[in-house]
């Protein structure tokens, strides 16, 4: 399941595509505390999260992340969207709560390629 | 759903509140930013967090949460498990991350439980 | 904790000491005044409202300040909490708004705090919400719940 199918299906506003907006997701990480989330996340995951800093971008970097998607109808800070288009990271906004929209992403992943 | 199934649906382990097995929970809130919490979720559902300090416990109290889960295996500090047999809120923990965590409970029923009324303002 | 009488709930004051850098017992005032705002039997939404905001400004003065005081005041029409604190102050008042604004260190962050959204979180749920400081000397935060 790529980015694409995910900003589609959950109705994701779109805050930097990167040109990766076709990149694979393999799995999932749902977290708010960098230092957890650079231990544990997987490459290919598809980070969920409330933090909007720009210091997310540099952790998706690092772990190879799909993406960021920030719930609660959250903007990214101006800095935040540069440096994700910077670093070619997609980022996206969601009017979900972190468990509602962890919930249907494990879902599509589930069904889908899992 | 009881507590009891939330319990099995997450492999869990009771740390508090073993007597409040048969508790119904409808909602549930994830979040390692207590502020968040305190700016969403709802009372009388679930907290899923990675934290286990005693901010989670006060958290906790002040909302009204039926229960915390603990993800990754976490366990409350000796201070938080103090403080959370003090104000009687039941503690679980799982080993699952809070992906599999919520991805497990949605998919059984639980819902989210965050308050899309009025969002917050200047939360640009 | 003394008993808190229901009749006393058109008119009570009380103040709490709040210690700066103390975060094993930071929020304890919080549910404090949670627990005397129940007894009162006042409107559960009021509860936890006024508990969310004192909770907030409760962790600031322990994050932030060498010492402060929490003071509840209820009479017929409003629930009014202030948090004064001695400590350095607020620089820009209008920066440290800013959601996701924050000066926080790692241990702040630690705790799940620290996220810059402290003081809108009390904006949100305080009908009124007045924040003044002094570089140097601290900071002095009103925030009012309305009963009516």
């Amino acid at each position: 399941m790529d980015i694409e199918t995910i900003v589609k299906e959950l109705n994701l506003k779109v805050r930097a595509a990167g040109t990766n907006l076709r990149k694979n997701i393999s799995g999932g990480y749902t977290g708010d505390l960098l230092s957890d989330v650079m231990a544990n996340s997987q490459e290919g995951d598809i980070w969920i999260t409330r933090q909007v800093h720009q210091n997310i971008v540099a952790v998706a970097s690092l772990k190879d992340h799909a993406g960021i998607i920030i719930v609660n109808s959250c903007e990214p800070a101006k800095d935040t969207i540069e440096k994700a288009a910077q670093e070619n990271i997609p980022v996206m906004v969601s009017d979900l709560s972190a468990f509602e929209l962890t919930g249907k992403i494990y879902n599509l992943l589930g069904k889908k390629d899992r | 759903m009881k507590l009891r199934e939330v319990k099995e649906i997450l492999d869990a382990e009771v740390i508090i509140g073993d007597d409040k097995l048969d508790m119904e929970v409808k909602t549930a809130f994830g979040a390692d930013l207590m502020s968040d919490v305190l700016a969403f979720a709802k009372a009388g559902g679930l907290l899923l967090t990675g934290l286990t300090n005693e901010q989670v416990i006060r958290t906790a109290d002040i909302l009204d949460i039926a229960a915390i889960i603990m993800v990754r295996g976490k366990r409350p500090t000796a201070e938080s498990m103090a403080l959370a047999r003090d104000l009687d809120i039941p503690i679980l923990t799982t080993k699952y991350i809070l992906f599999e965590t919520a991805g497990r409970l949605y998919t059984k029923g639980i819902v989210g439980c965050l308050d899309k009324v009025d969002a917050p303002s200047g939360h640009n | 904790m003394h008993p808190v009488d229901i009749t006393e709930k058109n008119n009570y004051q009380r103040s709490f000491y709040v210690e700066g850098g103390n975060f094993t017992y930071a929020g304890i005032v919080s549910t404090s005044i949670k627990s005397i705002l129940k007894k009162m039997d006042l409107p559960v939404d009021l509860v936890r409202k006024s508990a969310i905001v004192s909770y907030e400004s409760e962790i600031n003065i322990v994050s932030y300040a060498k010492k402060g005081v929490i003071k509840l005041t209820i009479d017929s029409r409003t629930i009014q909490i202030e948090a004064i604190d001695e400590g350095p102050g607020i620089p820009d008042i209008e920066l440290a708004m800013q959601a996701g604004y924050s000066t926080a260190d790692q241990r702040i962050r630690e705790m799940g705090f620290g996220a810059g959204m402290g003081l809108s979180n009390i904006k949100r749920y305080a009908d009124v919400f007045d924040l003044t400081s002094e570089v140097g000397k601290g900071t002095y935060l009103k925030m009012i719940i309305n009963r009516i």
